[in-house]
């Protein structure tokens, strides 16, 4: 049987509409069986004060118009956008980590040590906000480095050593932002660091573009120009991953690095270089939150590792680690967890919408199993199989 | 000298529980599986058994013992059926199917806390309190709470099992070489399912043994806050055998409790952050890492789903 040439553009649109639609999939099962959990729960008002909030994520005040008239709808919006950056970022670090075939499970870590130098720069070097969100990514970076280095040449497993990182840097990060109360950094009355705004303005990553005031529009003091600069980053991750020699390289060391090696690729070098740009991305993002001034650190929570940092990977897995993907998938996972702080906490607790993002986590583990229904649906080969003779 | 005595007794409290989780580890990657989840299975085996405790509050305690530990040891085994099912079965990618269920861990003992709370008039505390007064007792001066000796008990059958019976050495070879291991025979993936759940069994004890036996109230929000990454460490500072794994537990149990006791003995003057002696086992672990990863001991076809057509 003769088969029909299949143009390599075609082939990548069916793949990425594979991918795209696997991941809708999971969205969706999550969404379902987080609701069957509010129906258990309580099932009286599971979709209204429930599932409802949670759909509405950061549009929740949109159509109230008493809020409209002030403004003060937009608000919600707004924190969905200010805390969907860092996820975008730690995302990010996460998708490219894994296009070498690496598990960068220390974004947690190195988000922590990005914290910590970009508020060291902004609260007691008081410098400009670009040079604390550099510091950020630097410190970010090298502890990405670690983890790279002992993977390159020792050949320790990534996951084990970013896990201990992460541990390490917790711990390390809170003790010199803390120093027993001591320290530049620790607002003693409120018992976190000092915002950015009250010991240095200039530090803040600014909320103007262009003339237009984004503190303003949304209503939300904490809402700057960061979500652009995320934006920006994933366009430049998508080009150095899929338009330059490095990204082909490290593409090839993902894949097989025997094969890399005999193609003569430093796989050493990409290996540790990957960490470092997945630590640095971590990093940065942890600037883009804590410059933006969303939130004060709490050096004394040494218990919890960020958040941000373990939902990195929910984020780069929603978006099949395509770094525009990650754009969309960060967006998602912020609208969540905004939704979920809008339920009505005296009957369903926040948590759940933590618990649907680990549910379409878990799903995205075995979603290649989706991709590939959708990949046979479009080829047509689901319902008549046998029609053509086999495989070939 | 009261000193000591907090030392030793934080010690065997932390140390029968990295015994217990890591010996959980230790089960689940011998039969090819890696279990990054274990933080995740101790929290919900903690969960669920400070939640029975409430419940039974006016219970006889030796009742209230018993099923509090075989409730918290059977939800661990539940939710590890959870990555045993997508490991194993589906072939999903080890690692993120356990960090899965480490962010499902956390919020879903949360919501069943404050839905707890909310229910018995707490209002939306992450909080449990529970009387541990049954678990605790004093051999002379010291200690001790249950989960001690039934840690000891357990290494003792988990290296019996392991190293001298049929059951123990074809579930090892499952995980060094599985497809080895089903030319003669052997399933696979029941071996595999076995050591997964095993692991759930151990795991979701440990948790319990962590909440438990130091405080009457346990704040939910921070999980386990890190014991079963710590436990992680331990199984491979163990080189993934049982007795190692029991030395290990207790050198990194002293620095565990060092932490809690430094600022009321002679270490206060020393004037070292708490963090520093949190920090020391996990250096540790990786200064040992470094050196040791060469001649690892790691069954060697962990973390690699069994596909029967490759040989």
């Amino acid at each position: 049987m003769n088969k029909k040439p299949v143009s390599p553009l075609l082939m990548k649109t069916k793949s990425a509409g594979a991918s795209i639609l696997s991941s809708l999939v999971c969205i969706l099962i999550g969404l379902v069986l987080g609701y069957l959990f509010l129906v258990i729960l309580n099932s009286k008002s599971a979709w209204k004060d429930g599932l409802l909030p949670i759909i509405k994520g950061g549009f929740k005040s949109f159509g109230n118009e008493k809020l409209m008239k002030t403004g003060a709808h937009m608000k919600p919006l707004g924190m969905e956008i200010a805390e969907a950056a860092p996820l975008i970022m730690t995302g990010l670090s996460v998708a490219f980590a894994f296009k070498t075939g690496l598990f960068n499970i220390g974004a947690a870590g190195q988000y922590v040590l990005g914290a910590f130098g970009g508020l060291y720069c902004a609260l007691v070097l008081k410098l400009p906000w670009w040079l604390c969100l550099l510091a950020a990514t630097v410190c970010g970076g090298l502890w990405g480095a670690v983890p790279g280095i002992l993977k390159a040449y020792l050949n320790v497993n990534e996951v084990i050593t970013c896990i201990m990182m992460n541990w390490i840097g917790l711990y390390g990060a809170n003790t010199l932002m803390y120093q027993n109360g001591k320290s530049p950094m620790y607002f003693l009355k409120q018992a976190k660091t000092y915002t950015v705004a009250s010991k240095s303005p200039k530090s803040l990553i600014p909320s103007k573009i262009f003339g237009w005031d984004m503190t303003k529009t949304f209503n939300y003091s904490a809402m700057t120009i960061a979500v652009f600069l995320a934006v920006i980053v994933a366009v430049i991750i998508y080009v150095i991953i899929n338009k330059t020699t490095f990204g082909y390289e490290l593409k090839a060391c993902g894949s097989n690095k025997n094969a890399a090696k005999y193609a003569g690729i430093n796989d050493k070098r990409n290996i540790i270089l990957s960490m470092v740009i997945a630590g640095a991305l971590a990093g940065f993002g942890a600037g883009l939150f804590y410059l933006a001034g969303v939130e004060q650190y709490n050096p004394q929570e040494s218990t919890a590792l960020p958040g941000q940092g373990f939902n990195g990977i929910s984020v780069a897995l929603l978006a099949s680690l395509n770094p525009i993907g990650c754009i969309f998938s960060g967006v998602f996972i912020s609208h969540l967890s905004v939704g979920g702080n809008a339920m009505k906490q005296s009957v369903f607790p926040k948590e759940i919408s933590d618990a649907v993002s680990g549910i379409i986590v878990y799903l995205c583990a075995f979603s290649m199993l989706f991709k590939g229904f959708f990949m046979k649906l479009f080829e047509g080969k689901l319902f008549h199989k046998k029609e053509g003779g086999g495989k070939k | 000298m009261t000193g000591l005595i907090l030392l030793i007794k934080y010690a065997l409290l932390y140390g029968a529980v990295l015994l217990l989780v890591a010996m959980g580890g230790m089960w689940s990657e011998h039969s090819g599986v890696i279990n990054i989840a274990l933080e995740g299975i101790m929290t919900i085996g903690a969960v669920a058994g400070a939640l029975i405790l409430c419940l039974m509050a006016n219970q006889p305690p030796a009742l209230m013992v018993i099923t509090s530990i075989l409730v918290a040891c059977a939800a661990g085994v539940v939710y590890s059926a959870l990555l045993a099912f997508a490991s194993i079965n589906l072939k999903a990618d080890q690692t993120i199917g356990g960090t899965a269920l480490n962010l499902m861990g956390t919020a879903l003992a949360l919501v069943l806390v404050k839905n707890y709370n909310l229910k018995h008039g707490g209002g939306q505390s992450p909080k449990l309190t529970y009387n541990n007064s049954p678990f605790i007792f004093k051999i002379g001066s010291i200690t001790v709470n249950v989960f001690v000796i039934l840690a000891i008990i357990l290494l003792v059958i988990s290296f019996y099992l392991m190293y001298k019976t049929k059951f123990g050495l074809r579930l090892r070879a499952c995980g060094e070489h599985p497809q080895a291991a089903a030319s003669v025979g052997i399933n696979v993936f029941v071996m595999r399912w076995a050591g997964v759940l095993i692991s759930g069994f151990l795991g979701g004890l440990g948790g319990f043994a962590f909440v438990v036996p130091s405080v009457s109230i346990w704040n939910f929000e921070q999980g386990v806050a890190g014991m079963g990454f710590l436990a992680l460490a331990v199984m491979i500072f163990g080189q993934w055998h049982p007795l190692r794994i029991a030395l290990c537990a207790l050198f990194f149990a002293v620095f565990k409790a060092l932490a809690d006791i430094a600022d009321s003995t002679f270490l206060g003057s020393l004037k070292l952050a708490k963090e520093i002696y949190r920090m020391m086992p996990f250096i540790a672990s990786l200064i040992v890492l470094a050196f040791t990863s060469k001649n690892s001991k790691a069954p060697k076809a962990e973390g690699i789903p069994y596909d029967k057509g490759m040989r």
